[in-house]
């Protein structure tokens, strides 16, 4: 299945976050938000990708993004995840219905039961505004693509 | 203590934004030794793959760049042990300091830091006052922005002839930048 496209409007989503709290997608409404759909969480990759982009949150903040990681683990493993990355991104849990989340976005890999690595950016009127799914699962998106995305929004 | 005059680097300034831009070559604010393939590293001091790749690096005989690249939500001391670094290469010891951190990565923090200094001959007062100082922040933060526009993600990152190896290069490559 692709990866949802851009000009696509986003599928609608509850999740709780790594509190307990629900997060959907309405609640992103007025603000661009960059969805990062990732493996699993204690994989060593998954742990560099989001450290990464905690160094440059504040920056990405200044220009309006705001980040949510996305997993099939439950929100309780997302808490002790985030707690021992010491990261602010929240985390939500596409733990049951299992991955339903990523499949709505294109990003969910059957055979392994897990999501690719993928961005998707949804603009403040709740369309997707970019996407982008890593090569591999090893690979880890850079940052600065998110920083591309930004600079093609302002620029649309 | 700063003062008024000398709040700020008059160095070359931060760039704006952190959209993708290839990685900048050699230049001559860079760290660079050694004879041989030229070797662009972004790494840090507190991770212990980048010591692995450093060894590697040493024994390929490369004419290695060194470029900070510190993750602190990981490694929290990863910016104070690159400003440290800096602050030696002020003392024109930089490799020796690098070196130093690379060979023990588990005396990091800040009496470590001063027993090393004593170890290399630094002056362990200009150390302190640089470590702390506006231009060798801005000096990691260069090192750490080129790097994420060029698509770092991960310590170590080396790049070769403008292409990006994340991770602590293998047996491949290093055999490739020996010839």
């Amino acid at each position: 299945m692709p990866i949802i496209e851009a000009g696509t409007a986003a599928p609608d989503f509850t999740l709780p976050d790594q509190d307990g709290n629900d997060v959907s997608l309405s609640d992103l409404e007025g603000q661009t938000s960059v969805l990062v759909f990732y493996p699993l969480d204690f994989s060593p990759t998954c742990t560099d990708q989001l450290n990464v982009y905690q160094e440059v949150l504040g920056e990405l903040g200044e220009k309006g993004a705001k980040l949510y990681g996305i997993s099939v683990d439950s929100a309780f493993a997302h808490k002790a995840f985030q707690d021992q990355l010491g990261i602010t991104i929240p985390l939500l849990a596409d733990f049951e219905p299992k991955g339903e989340v990523a499949k709505a976005y294109g990003v969910y890999i059957d055979e392994r039961g897990h999501n690719q690595r993928a961005l998707v950016m949804i603009d403040p009127d709740l369309a997707v505004k970019w996407s982008y799914r890593a090569p591999t699962p090893l690979e880890i998106p850079g940052a600065n693509l998110i920083f591309d995305a930004l600079e093609q929004q302002r620029a649309a | 203590m700063r003062t008024s005059s000398s709040t700020r680097s008059s160095s070359s300034a931060l760039p704006e934004d952190l959209s993708s831009a290839g990685v900048p070559p050699p230049g001559p604010e860079d760290h660079v030794r050694g004879e041989g393939a030229v070797v662009i590293e972004y790494g840090s001091y507190e991770c212990p793959f980048c010591a692995k790749a450093d060894a590697l690096l040493e024994e390929a005989a490369v004419r290695r760049v060194f470029r900070h690249f510190p993750v602190d939500s990981k490694h929290p001391r990863a910016t104070a042990l690159a400003q440290a670094a800096e602050a030696a290469a002020l003392q024109g010891r930089f490799w020796e300091m690098h070196d130093s951190l690379m060979a023990d990565q588990s005396h990091l923090e800040d009496p470590h830091l001063w027993r090393r200094c004593e170890e290399l001959g630094l002056d362990l007062d200009r150390f302190e006052a640089d470590r702390r100082s506006d231009a060798v922040a801005d000096r990691v933060k260069r090192d750490f922005r080129s790097g994420i526009r060029a698509g770092v993600a991960t310590t170590p990152t080396i790049f070769v002839g403008g292409v990006q190896h994340a991770g602590v290069p293998d047996a491949e490559l290093i055999a490739r930048l020996r010839r």
